[in-house]
């Protein structure tokens, strides 16, 4: 049997790999959604996890929710990037710097 | 269908949203305007509807949403500032060769997750409020696809907004875990138990940072600069106003319903923000030479004084937040319809502040009115914008913390340096080329109506006003 515990730490591992996924990576910008696909997956591996400790739907419910929003995330995600890319050539992330200040 | 009543206003905008959308898939670039009259008549039957029942409905859906004075006083506030946003984009998008009905109905799904946020009473509802409103964001800031700089405002705001709602979700997934429930109320009771635990204190942590985010408090508000430039004019008259308010006003309630047992340990989180968003808010304004970046360092300053308020942590200080949000909406909008008739001799859009020298003798009118806004703004005595500032600082006195006071009111005295610059470079320098005219009556109606309610004639609102937010913020306690 393992414990909560061990599904938490996974949980902040993943989280923690996307983050610094956004912060560290500077090459281009589909490693950066899919950083931030595995921050949402971090937060559904403890929702199911605790829904499972505790024995109460709603975490799972919750997750439900968490996995369609991601998707409609990742899709509006996508499409700006299209147009970035068609605009400038590129989807290096030090390409978006046309403003400063 | 009586179960249904308290939540009309939400259903009038999500269905007439989606006829909207439906219609827009249709029509040629004529029939644009009137779905966006369309989009501004449901955003105003929405507000009609809150009178009566709805105001005071209590939980509703097993307590996933609430119909209380508070909301509707959000939501009476929200629906007329998308409505304003909606009215902005007027003779602006025609110019290129985007479509513009879609952009009515975004704002139209925008001020559904909004009025959401505001009545959300679970941290379920609060995620998909948050995220329905944020996701037609994304899509709005970067609405001119043909323009480099609206598309990398897009995609700055979404890369950053996603970031912000994850760290906010992995916040509610550990109070959800910690406390065994979503409800604020049930939220609220676990904090109550005690001391909180190491991990009911991640969660509160993680939760405020991304409410921290979407407010754009210091520190986490180094996108708001890049996305209010890039986005288009009448897009960042939307994002400095509405979903501001709904932000705010979403971190007043989960402070207070669901965190109110720690507010001992949110209060010091809300008072750092509010006076690292104040001061970097008055200082990073200096060299800014477009008044759409002076304008969001200006908001990140604005928010700073309404936390104020919340770090107060009493029924006075709620009251004296919505207060000030309402006060703010009025003058910001005012003066980002200011900016949005600021064109060159092709009527093409200039955002620089030197454009704006000697204004004065050019369009008096004009120039006036951005005038009382930016006065109004610095909180300058005679000039409503006075009276909000107040209201927060004698709050934060009221409960003892006299030092965050006088901090604010040296925060306000150092921001009010770069309004008062362009009041001169408006009326001072010399004239530079003539801005081209831009004829929209019903914006200049807008823009004479704000600026009559922040100038002194303001004061008569205090009684109403003020009694309505006092009320508002009692059903909080």
């Amino acid at each position: 049997m393992i414990g909560l515990g061990a599904y938490l730490i996974v949980a902040a591992v993943v989280f923690t790999v996307g983050v610094l996924g956004i912060f560290l990576n500077r090459r281009n910008v589909i490693l950066m959604l899919m950083a931030i696909e595995l921050i949402l997956l971090a937060v559904n591996i403890n929702l199911v996890a605790f829904s499972a400790f505790l024995g109460d739907l709603t975490g799972q419910v919750f997750a439900m929710f968490v996995l369609t929003v991601a998707a409609a995330e990742a899709a509006i995600g996508l499409a700006i990037l299209v147009i970035f890319f068609r605009r400038r050539g590129t989807i290096a992330v030090d390409a978006a710097d046309r403003m400063r200040g | 269908m009586a179960r249904f009543a308290p939540i009309l206003p939400e259903i009038i905008l999500a269905i007439g949203g989606l006829v909207l959308m439906i219609a827009s898939a249709f029509v040629t670039r004529r029939g644009a305007g009137l779905i966006s009259w369309l989009a501004v008549a449901l955003l105003i039957a929405a507000t009609v509807a809150l009178i009566g029942a709805p105001s005071h409905a209590g939980p509703l859906f097993d307590g996933l949403v609430v119909a209380d004075l508070f909301a509707s006083f959000g939501k009476a506030v929200i629906f007329p500032a998308a409505a304003v946003a909606v009215i902005a984009a007027h003779g602006w998008f025609e110019r290129g060769t985007e479509h513009a009905a879609e952009y009515a109905v975004l704002i139209l799904f925008a001020a559904v997750g909004m009025s959401v946020m505001v009545s959300s009473t679970s941290l379920i509802s609060l995620y998909v409020g948050l995220e329905l409103n944020s996701l037609a964001g994304y899509v709005l800031a970067s609405y001119r696809r043909h323009d480099e700089r609206s598309a990398e405002a897009g995609l700055k705001y979404f890369v950053l907004g996603a970031l912000a709602s994850g760290i906010l979700l992995y916040g509610i997934s550990l109070l959800y875990g910690f406390t065994g429930t979503t409800s604020f109320t049930g939220v609220a009771a676990a904090f109550g138990r005690g001391a909180p635990t190491l991990g009911l204190l991640f969660g509160l942590v993680f939760l405020l940072a991304g409410i921290a985010f979407k407010i754009s408090a210091v520190p986490f508000h180094m996108w708001t600069p890049d996305v209010y430039e890039g986005a288009p004019t009448p897009v960042t008259t939307f994002f400095a106003t509405a979903p501001k308010v709904a932000s705010v006003l979403l971190g007043v309630r989960v402070c207070i319903e669901a965190l109110g047992p720690a507010t001992d340990a949110w209060r010091q989180i809300v008072i750092f923000a509010a006076l690292a968003s104040i001061f970097l808010g008055a200082i990073a304004a200096y060299g800014q030479t477009n008044i759409k970046r002076l304008l969001a360092y200006s908001s990140i300053n604005n928010v700073g004084f309404a936390l104020i308020g919340l770090a107060a942590g009493t029924a006075q200080g709620a009251s004296s937040v919505l207060f000030y949000m309402t006060v703010y909406v009025v003058m910001t909008a005012g003066a980002f319809l200011c900016v949005l008739w600021m064109r060159d001799g092709d009527g093409e859009p200039i955002e620089t502040i030197a454009s704006m020298s000697g204004l004065s003798q050019r369009q008096p009118g004009f120039a006036f009115a951005m005038f009382i806004f930016m006065f109004s703004l610095a909180g300058v005595p005679p000039m409503f914008g006075f009276w909000p500032k107040l209201l927060v600082f004698d709050a934060a006195v009221a409960s003892g913390y006299v030092a965050l006071a006088v901090a604010g009111i040296l925060g306000a005295v150092i921001g009010a340096y770069y309004y008062l610059k362009i009041v001169k470079v408006m009326y001072l320098d010399a004239p530079a080329e003539p801005y081209s005219r831009v004829r929209e009556p019903v914006q200049g109606a807008l823009v004479l109506f704000a600026a009559v309610a922040v100038s002194p004639l303001g004061y008569l609102l205090i009684g109403p006003l003020g009694s309505l937010a006092d009320r508002a913020a009692e059903t909080l306690f």
